[in-house]
């Protein structure tokens, strides 16, 4: 068992049925700073959650025994540790139901080992306790939540109250992918989930105004099919 | 032409289909004697042992021993099953348990006396119905039968011993039937029935002493080793018919018996049954309906008798003529007959005799080459005398006080009309006023007419006046011919409206049926047929009907079907889609429903039943034969639509049936390529002994390259699945195209590494309504086909813009193009260009073209006039975006 620095380990729960994925994720995981433990089935899963008090979960959706979603909500039921779903699904059905679940984050196999090193930094970063920042930085762009106040290379950026509000559910989540009924209840309420309409408009401008080269977005990404994310660059 | 030596195919079919029909029906077994009392419960019984000793799965349904001692004791080996007790006016009948037999599903079942008369309450009247049902069920049949109760021979046992026989049987049960003649010499029968061995029933011993002479016994003994004999060679002859047979039949023989309401009929149609039977040929019963309405008990006969001659296996025919005659050798010529079989006139009755006699004379006159066949009638049964021509005080007063009326206002005009021009020309007005009436009135009011006018005219008008006396010669022959016209003509204009009558009902129901039948043509699914066949139905019938159709375990009503039915009338519906027979109300099977059940049947299966309820007493022959008509019509087109579902369905099975077969033998080498690669390059990391970073680097990114290539792979299967499986649905949603766009460039970054990528996106493009991830997809395959067709470095040209209502989004590359002879199928299936590059699977563009047209859309691929390729999607908007968005 490898670790890196003095850092106090991490503890990973790998849900998976096939031995081989477990296998590959253990070394990985392990070779990076993670402790791990792993369920084959979905019960088994909830039983470890539970008992072993992960501080992050890599959840399967095709389990033998119960549907990844299911499991999800179970756990859900009594607690928000870090949720990615790992899935060989694609479709973006899928993906929703997951993450109006509650899931944090969707990998689709086959994934590059970098690409789960990275989501993994980025949930766990995101779902520590924010004690300094009321303030998102993100290149040259500031929020200033405390303040309502919206800076792109220091200069003040006007914005509406519903591209505000838009705009702040992405910080606050960022790094995370907000589905479109998320944003859109929301920002508009419960009536409005179906309007993507409203969202597709208001993201073009919140671009518009935001990003370097709004047709050619860095800051605010589209997750085809199931909705945006708002990305950190240092 | 037909080879001579070689079987007729129709009757090769025909032996073919009662071959399968013996397969899947069960066999009857008839033990048949020439009176009660030969031993046939006995012969039956030790044939039961017989097969029961073979193993066979055999119960007794109904055995009536009668209290004999043998005949008990060889039934009592035999399982049996508990009879059905039912009370009818306090008397406790037993019967057999039909359901029970059914449910117990023997291999064989033992029913006495096919010819018992079931108790009221049962599901048929007849024993042989029940019969019929196991035999349709696939259970075989032992059962016993006197050769009095069958259909055909009844009439001469009649004749022959003068006892009534109300219990028949029809001869088409038998005709599939193995037949077991049980025989004893008359004399030894005579001696058992003297020791008491003959059980007689209830009734009085001295009638039956007297059907159990000597005499009568020998007679029936012959009828029925006639009868057995017949039906040998009918075996023969169909063994003959899947045989080659040297010279045809010698005659074309066709029947024709003219039915009536007369009693006589009855006879006439079971000695033409007899005649068809023994030269093997079909036979036709015609009505010829006159304009004269029957009265009640005259149309129930009528009904009864063409309901025998249908269940003697005749082809019935219902026409309309005045003139019998006339009506008779119309049928004939137009169904080649070759004999016309009337009854010959009783001399009781002189008006049946001139009727009858006009009719032969007539008939001899015109027939030509068909022969005419004139067969003694008799009287049946204790049937009612045939209807004397007689007043029927059907009086139509409303009709007779107008003609009265009319009749005095003319007199009135004649009378003022006389003064000026003498007593003759008020005769002519009146003889105007009695063709006028014609018109519109009946032919009773009309003769009333035309004798009171003549009347009139005699007593007002001829003189001398005030009397009927005429004075004048000339008067007199005006006065006899004014009588005479007035009543013929009379009588003409109100037959000849009665047929015209006659002639618009036909027409009605003619067009009826012609309706339904282009209404149901015009319908192209099931629902349609059954809702228009509802529909049509309830027009014609006025009536409520229902269609229930068998669904995945049961039979259910439609819900479109104006009748509901009760679970009772479900059963009762169902019993008739099993049995592929009418039942309920107008039949013989389960009479005691509400609606009438006609079950939906083809040729080739049955598909539903047709439940109709209809408040009448009775249901007139024309009504039932349209519904009968219309049942059959829907039918077939309930079938043909059942029919090209299903050939659509394996059209669709074969499709893809034809792409599994290219996928595999396509993509077993485009999955075992990188997998190759991807093995190889593992082992050669695994066994490198010394660590040399470049050749690991090289051989980790052979892996990498493959494993994306295989999941690419992977992804247009899947699409290409979904496709083929018809479970893309897109999602249609409002979508920034220019969003679209860029998603699908940046996750094509690496792909699309050092080639320039040329946007063009037109201004103020209003969100467009697709589904988002499958026009990615679409884009995507079509960059990915530029970057594997194209040489690096070639830059490819976006645009996106709206025109005409669609939105057109293009991807163009300045490469060598595409080959012009592959432009016509290059969006089908494993389609690839002759110098592609390895690593596609010719499955991209079409899944390309897949995703638009499930938009709706189309797609386009063409050479651009500087060279390159250009593909353009052309996608329908016909939405204009909604506003409001800053709610």
């Amino acid at each position: 068992m490898t670790t890196t620095g003095a850092k106090p380990e991490i503890a990973v729960l790998v849900i998976d049925d096939e031995p081989q994925i477990r296998r590959l994720l253990r070394v990985t995981l392990e070779a990076n700073g993670y402790s791990v433990t792993d369920a084959p089935t979905g019960k088994d899963g909830i039983v470890q959650a539970a008992q072993s008090r992960p501080e992050i979960i890599l959840l399967d959706l095709g389990l033998p025994d119960l549907d990844g979603v299911e499991v999800l909500k179970r756990i859900r039921e009594w607690s928000k540790v870090p949720i990615i779903i790992l899935s060989v699904r694609d479709r973006e059905d899928d993906k929703i139901a997951a993450l109006d679940a509650g899931a944090d984050d969707f990998v689709t196999k086959p994934f590059s080992s970098g690409e789960l090193l990275a989501r993994l930094r980025t949930t766990l970063r995101r779902s520590q306790p924010q004690t300094t920042s009321v303030l998102f930085q993100s290149g040259d762009l500031e929020v200033d939540l405390a303040n309502r106040q919206v800076r792109k290379k220091g200069q003040e950026v006007k914005l509406t109250p519903t591209e505000y509000a838009l705009l702040r559910l992405l910080v606050v989540h960022a790094g995370k992918v907000l589905t479109h009924r998320q944003l859109l209840t929301e920002v508009w309420g419960p009536n409005a989930a179906e309007q993507t309409h409203y969202l597709r408009v208001h993201i073009a401008h919140l671009r518009e105004k935001l990003e370097d080269d709004a047709s050619q977005p860095k800051f605010i990404l589209t997750e085809p099919g199931v909705g945006y994310r708002a990305i950190e660059q240092e | 032409m037909i080879e001579k030596g070689r079987p007729n195919p129709d009757a090769l079919l025909a032996a073919i289909q009662s071959e399968a029909a013996r397969k899947t029906r069960g066999r009857l077994k008839v033990f048949l004697g020439m009176c009660p009392g030969v031993g046939k419960t006995y012969a039956m019984l030790e044939a039961a042992q017989r097969e029961w000793k073979n193993g066979r799965d055999l119960v007794v349904g109904y055995v009536e021993t009668h209290g004999r001692q043998d005949t008990d004791a060889l039934a009592a080996g035999l399982p049996a099953i508990a009879r059905k007790e039912l009370t009818h006016r306090d008397l406790l009948l037993a019967e057999m348990d039909l359901d029970a037999v059914l449910a117990r599903r023997p291999q064989i079942a033992l029913v006495d006396e096919l010819a018992h008369t079931n108790a009221p309450g049962s599901r048929h009247p007849k024993r042989w119905q029940d019969v019929n049902e196991l035999l349709d069920a696939g259970i075989d049949i032992y059962t016993t039968l006197n050769v009095q109760h069958l259909e055909s021979r009844a009439d001469t046992v009649r004749q022959i011993t003068g006892a009534e026989i109300r219990e028949t049987v029809p001869d088409s049960l038998l005709d599939l039937a193995e037949i077991e003649l049980v025989d004893l010499p008359p004399a030894d029968l005579i001696d058992r029935l003297k020791s008491g061995k003959v059980y007689l029933g209830e009734r009085a011993t001295s009638a039956a002493q007297n059907f159990f002479r000597e005499g009568n016994l020998t007679a029936l003994r012959e009828l029925a080793l006639r009868l057995v004999a017949d039906h040998v060679s009918v075996d023969t002859q169909e063994f003959h018919r899947t045989q080659p047979e040297p010279g045809a039949w010698k005659t074309g023989h066709r029947l024709l018996v003219a039915v009536s309401s007369s009693p006589l009929s009855e006879s006439l149609i079971r000695w033409t049954r007899r005649m068809a039977d023994s030269l093997k040929c079909p036979w036709l019963a015609v009505h010829v309906e006159s304009s004269r309405p029957l009265d009640d008990a005259a149309q129930s006969r009528l009904e009864k008798h063409l309901a025998l001659a249908r269940t003697l296996g005749a082809e019935v025919i219902d026409t309309t003529d005045d003139n019998l005659a006339r009506g008779l050798l119309r049928i004939a010529q137009q169904n080649n007959v070759s004999q016309i079989i009337v009854g010959k006139p009783s001399a009781s009755n002189w008006f049946e005799w001139w009727r009858a006699g006009r009719l032969l004379r007539h008939l001899t006159r015109e027939s030509g080459n068909i022969d005419l066949q004139v067969v003694r009638a008799e009287k049946t049964g204790n049937a009612p005398p045939p209807p004397r021509w007689r007043w029927r005080p059907r009086l139509n007063w409303k009709q007779y006080a107008f003609a009265a009326g009319i009749l005095a206002a003319v007199a009135l005009v004649n009378a003022l009309l006389a003064q000026f021009t003498g007593p003759r020309v008020p005769g002519f007005v009146f003889l105007l006023t009695v063709v006028l009436l014609a018109l519109v009135l009946e032919r009773g009011p009309v003769l009333f007419v035309g004798a009171a006018s003549a009347l009139v005219w005699d007593y007002f008008f001829l003189p001398p006046k005030f009397t009927f006396i005429i004075s004048s010669t000339e008067d007199g022959m005006l006065f006899g011919m004014y009588f005479v016209i007035a009543i013929v003509l009379g009588q003409q204009v109100a037959r000849i409206r009665a047929q015209e009558l006659a002639e618009r009902l036909r027409e009605e129901r003619a067009t009826a049926l012609y309706q339904l039948t282009r209404e149901l043509a015009q319908a192209g699914t099931r629902d349609e047929v059954v809702w228009q066949l509802i529909a049509e139905v309830g027009r014609i019938f006025s009536a409520a009907a229902a269609v229930v159709l068998p669904e995945v375990k049961s039979l259910r009503a439609h819900p479109d079907s104006s009748l509901v039915l009760t679970d009772k009338e479900l059963n009762v519906a169902e019993w008739a889609f099993r049995n592929r027979q009418a039942a309920g109300k107008f039949t013989d099977n389960l009479p005691g429903s509400d609606n009438l059940h006609l079950p939906l049947t083809t040729e080739r299966a049955v598909v539903g039943v047709l439940s109709i309820h209809l408040p009448l007493a009775t249901l007139p022959l024309a009504r039932r034969d349209l519904l009968e008509a219309c049942a059959r019509q829907a039918a077939l087109v309930l079938d043909r639509v059942a029919l090209r579902a299903a050939s659509e369905q394996s059209k669709l099975v074969a499709e893809s049936e034809r792409l599994s077969n290219t996928l595999l033998s396509s993509i077993s080498h485009e999955l075992r390529t990188p997998l190759a690669a991807i093995t190889s390059a593992a082992s050669a990391l695994a066994g490198s002994k010394t660590p040399d970073p470049d050749f690991n680097r090289s051989m980790i990114s052979e892996i990498q390259e493959a494993s994306a290539r295989l999941n690419r792979l992977v992804g247009n299967l899947l699409d290409v699945t979904r496709l083929d499986s018809g479970h893309v649905r897109p999602k249609l949603d409002w979508c920034d195209v220019g969003d679209l766009v860029q998603t699908t460039i940046r996750t094509l970054q690496r792909e699309l590494t050092g080639r320039e990528v040329k946007m063009e996106i037109a201004e103020n493009l209003p969100l467009a309504k697709l589904d988002f991830t499958l026009m990615q997809q679409a884009l995507t395959n079509l960059l990915l086909n530029v970057v594997a067709h194209t040489p690096a470095k070639t830059p490819i040209l976006l645009q996106v813009r709206r025109e005409n209502g669609h939105l057109i989004l293009s991807v163009a590359d300045s490469g060598p193009g595409l080959p012009p002879e592959l432009l016509p199928r290059i969006f089908d299936k494993f389609v690839r260009a002759p110098d592609a590059p390895a690593g596609g699977s010719g499955l991209g563009l079409a899944i390309v073209k897949g995703f638009v047209e499930a938009h709706g859309g189309q797609i386009a691929a063409a050479n651009r006039p500087g060279g390159g390729a250009i593909f353009s999607i052309y996608l329908p908007q016909t939405e204009t975006p909604p506003g409001g968005a800053s709610a």
